[in-house]
């Protein structure tokens, strides 16, 4: 189901969290908030969701004015970044919560949660309780618990923050599974861009109360609206007045035509890639970034006199 | 800090003899005086109509005042932790007062009030209803002295549980009362439970405030502690070892609840 | 709120009303008379006593009960509570048996000071254990152990480190024992014979009908508390009971 944010402003207080934020999410689709902390991305989130209201604005779910209606109502699934599991509950009524609720009819229930159950892999658990559950388990849980409604939209508030990297890295991309099976609209809200991009098919990029840019993965990495989503979403290396991604820069140790001659300050040997630390003229530091064979090819050393170039086409923004 | 074996023993011994003077002794006391002139004597005065009818009083006094304040500590701790009013700092000092207004004062409080002469007790005697010098002071004034117990013992609970299960089950679907019941109470039970725990020992114990309220006449209005200070304050051997018995029901409910209390006590701030 | 206000603060009104409802003259007369003052300074007296000793006492019970091990401690730490679980009027009563005229040990205390002194430390006992402990159990022993790796001795360590982060436990337990020894009564009642406090004053003036001065004396006594509490809990900072 789609999603209409239309002009929401929110404020907390004197910190105001969102300012005059518009934003569509496609019907099916996943997409993510990727914003710093503070940048509002899961204030929207939960404007959304109606756990909180905005202080204007409206929201819009399958093009329905939700705005006035309280999150019982929404219909809409919800995973909080620690789980919030209802932890005197095993993990068969946690998923079955939702259902009970709305008294469906127990044999209605049982089999959908068992569905459930299998779906996230959680089967020989069912009468486990939350806290003999690994964390990564307990947000599947979640999860299932979520979409035991059948919500029409899924909401997901930093869903992997608060787990170890590889089971966040795991998770993830069986989120992504799940997503393209069971094609449920879905808004993911992270700090972690390399999961965005791992994950999302749309990425709206947040910063201070606002959306910077909306688009693609490779959109917002390639063509950054803004010097704040460019350094947001990869690194960035200022070379004559311009931001330039390190791993199109060129080094060479020969002199060409439109290159800057640069200072090696250091070679750092990051397994695969290797990162050469550049003194411009004028004092600056830059960053290029080659891979091994090439850095081997090279043999460029500290102290070295190198000549860099960036490609043309490649803009980047100006400083 | 590693402390020396001599002085570890010294500190051990020290606190032991303290707390066996202070408190284990006197239970001793009181067990060995109730039977010390024989199990049949002890039954004979723990049966009397007067130690019966004073045992039934303090359980219907304790039966009515503990789940009134259960509800009300609930509720208040609700308030306190979840709520938004401005008032909540001044309700916070307010749970303080009964626990530190002697117990012969709120007895006062409630002659003024409820009394013959009192703010409302004029009213009460039109109707023929007597508060005080009976069992309805006695249940007003152990309310009073046990209140804040539930709302102390749950709002620490609630405040660690923290109130994101209550949103996930808005998100699903709950209402507040369907989230109240199924989310918030199963989350803070040991809480309430050891607040109820707390509660009933002091309403099974109150003196002070039934001293003042309640007249001395057998059997209408006597608790097992007004029974007991009767008993001992009249003279003779007998009266003391009666006095003795009636004590010793007191001490062996008050034990079951320190069993309670000691069972509870380790659960009741886990967010289970 | 009703609730509350029913049962706790109209009779507690009442009672201030009640106070001075002769006038402030007569307030002052009712507490400054011989009977009264010489009670409130007993009551004054036994309850900063029983604060200072219990605050020692119970710090050292609550050491040992949380950095030593022993068999059965579990039992100790579990017997601390009973004086909140056993009604004062039980206990009063087997002080009576333990230092009365029947003493089985021959110790003649009752119907003095000592007697009350002694009762009150039984009653007050857990609240300075039990506000000390939780404190001494988060207590961060690698602290202590830089303080020793930095030549600091126990006592040293001790008087520097350990005490200054368990003074606002201490000082909010003796706070409340003081609080609860000014107005205690069952535990009193029968071993006091002909030692004066305030709450038995108030009692005898309540039964002989001065309910004025008893309504005098209760405010004074209430205030007392409430002021020694809010000082120590100003100075330490609040602690969980």
């Amino acid at each position: 189901m789609r999603i209409d944010v239309q002009a929401v402003t929110k404020s907390f207080g004197d910190f105001r969290a969102l300012h005059d934020v518009t934003l569509v999410v496609p019907q099916g689709s996943l997409t993510a908030l990727l914003g710093p902390s503070g940048s509002g991305k899961s204030t929207l989130l939960r404007i959304i969701a109606g756990l909180e209201t905005p202080d204007s604005g409206s929201v819009l779910i399958a093009g329905n004015d939700v705005t006035a209606a309280r999150v019982q109502e929404r219909c809409i699934g919800f995973v909080f970044q620690h789980y919030a599991a209802f932890a005197h509950m095993s993990v068969c009524e946690n998923i079955a919560f939702g259902l009970r609720i709305r008294k469906r009819p127990k044999a209605e229930v049982r089999e959908r949660v068992d569905e459930l159950l299998a779906l996230v892999g959680l089967t020989k658990w069912a009468q486990q309780r939350p806290d003999q559950l690994s964390g990564g388990q307990r947000q599947r849980m979640a999860l299932a618990r979520a979409l035991a409604v059948s919500p029409q939209v899924l909401l997901l508030d930093e869903p992997f923050g608060a787990l170890d990297a590889n089971v966040r890295t795991e998770l993830r991309r069986w989120l992504r599974r799940l997503h393209d099976e069971q094609h449920v609209t879905t808004v993911l809200v992270t700090h972690d861009q390399e999961e965005a991009m791992d994950v999302a098919d749309t990425i709206a990029v947040m910063n201070t109360a606002e959306i910077e840019q909306v688009g693609s993965p490779r959109d917002v990495y390639d063509r950054p609206a803004t010097e704040f989503v460019m350094g947001f979403l990869g690194p960035v290396s200022r070379i004559d007045g311009r931001l330039v991604r390190p791993h199109d820069v060129t080094v060479s140790p020969l002199p060409r035509s439109d290159a800057i001659e640069a200072v090696v300050s250091r070679v750092v040997h990051l397994g695969f890639e290797v990162r050469i630390e550049l003194e411009l003229p004028g004092g600056e530091a830059a960053r290029a970034q080659l891979t091994r064979a090439q850095a081997d090819e090279l043999g460029i050393e500290p102290e070295d006199i190198v000549y860099v170039k960036y490609p043309a086409a490649q803009v980047a923004l100006t400083a | 800090m590693r402390i020396s074996r001599r002085a570890t023993l010294s500190l051990r011994a020290l606190a032991l003899l303290y707390l066996t003077l202070l408190l284990l002794l006197p239970l001793a006391v009181v067990f060995a005086r109730t039977f010390e002139h024989g199990l049949a004597v002890a039954w004979t005065w723990m049966t009397t109509p007067a130690a019966i009818s004073a045992f039934w009083l303090t359980v219907l006094v304790a039966v009515i005042a503990v789940p009134l304040n259960t509800i009300f500590g609930v509720g208040c701790a609700l308030v306190l932790v979840r709520g938004r009013g401005r008032g909540r700092p001044l309700l916070d000092a307010l749970l303080d007062l009964p626990f530190l207004v002697s117990p012969v004062m709120v007895g006062l409080s409630l002659i003024l009030v409820y009394g013959e002469q009192g703010w409302f007790g004029k009213w009460f005697v039109s109707q023929g209803i007597s508060i005080i010098y009976a069992v309805p002071g006695i249940v007003i004034a152990t309310i009073f002295v046990s209140l804040p117990f539930v709302v102390r013992e749950v709002a620490p609970v609630l405040i660690e549980v923290g109130d994101t299960q209550e949103q996930a089950a808005a998100t699903l679907g709950a209402s507040s009362w369907q989230t109240f019941w199924r989310v918030t109470l199963p989350s803070i039970r040991w809480g309430v439970a050891y607040g109820v725990v707390l509660t009933t020992a002091r309403a099974l114990g109150e003196i002070g405030a039934v001293l003042v309220v309640s007249s001395n006449v057998a059997g209408s209005t006597l608790t097992l502690p007004l029974l007991v200070y009767q008993r001992s304050s009249q003279i003779g051997a007998q009266s003391i070892t009666s006095a003795y018995a009636a004590a010793t029901e007191l001490a062996v409910m008050s034990l079951v609840v320190l069993l309670a209390m000691t069972l509870l006590g380790p659960r009741r701030r886990e967010a289970q | 709120m009703l609730y509350l206000s029913v049962i706790v603060l109209i009779p507690l009104a009442a009672v201030a009303v009640k106070a001075f409802s002769g006038g402030l003259r007569s307030f002052w007369d009712a507490i400054s008379n011989a009977v009264a003052l010489q009670a409130l300074a007993v009551t004054l007296g036994a309850s900063l006593l029983v604060a200072a000793i219990g605050a020692v006492m119970g710090t050292i019970v609550a050491w040992v009960l949380v950095r030593d091990q022993f068999p059965g401690k579990w039992l100790v730490n579990a017997l601390i509570d009973l004086p909140f679980a056993l009604p004062t009027i039980v206990a009063g009563l087997t002080l009576l048996a333990l230092y009365g005229p029947d003493s089985p040990f021959g110790i003649h205390l009752a119907y003095t000071r000592a007697a009350v002194l002694v009762a009150l430390l039984f009653v007050t006992l857990p609240f300075v254990v039990r506000s000390v402990q939780p404190v001494l159990i988060e207590l961060d022993r690698q602290v202590e152990e830089a303080a020793a790796s930095l030549g600091a001795s126990n006592a040293t360590t001790f008087r520097r480190i350990v005490l200054p982060a368990l003074g606002p436990a201490i000082l909010s337990g003796a706070a409340l024992a003081f609080a609860r020894s000014v107005g205690e009564i069952g535990s009193l009642v029968l071993i006091v014979g002909k030692v004066q406090i305030a709450s038995i004053v108030i009692f005898a003036d309540i039964e002989s009908n001065a309910a004025q001065a008893a309504a005098a004396l209760s405010v004074v006594l209430l205030t007392l508390s409430l002021v020694v509490l809010l000082v120590l809990r100003r100075v330490g900072g609040r602690v969980a009971h």
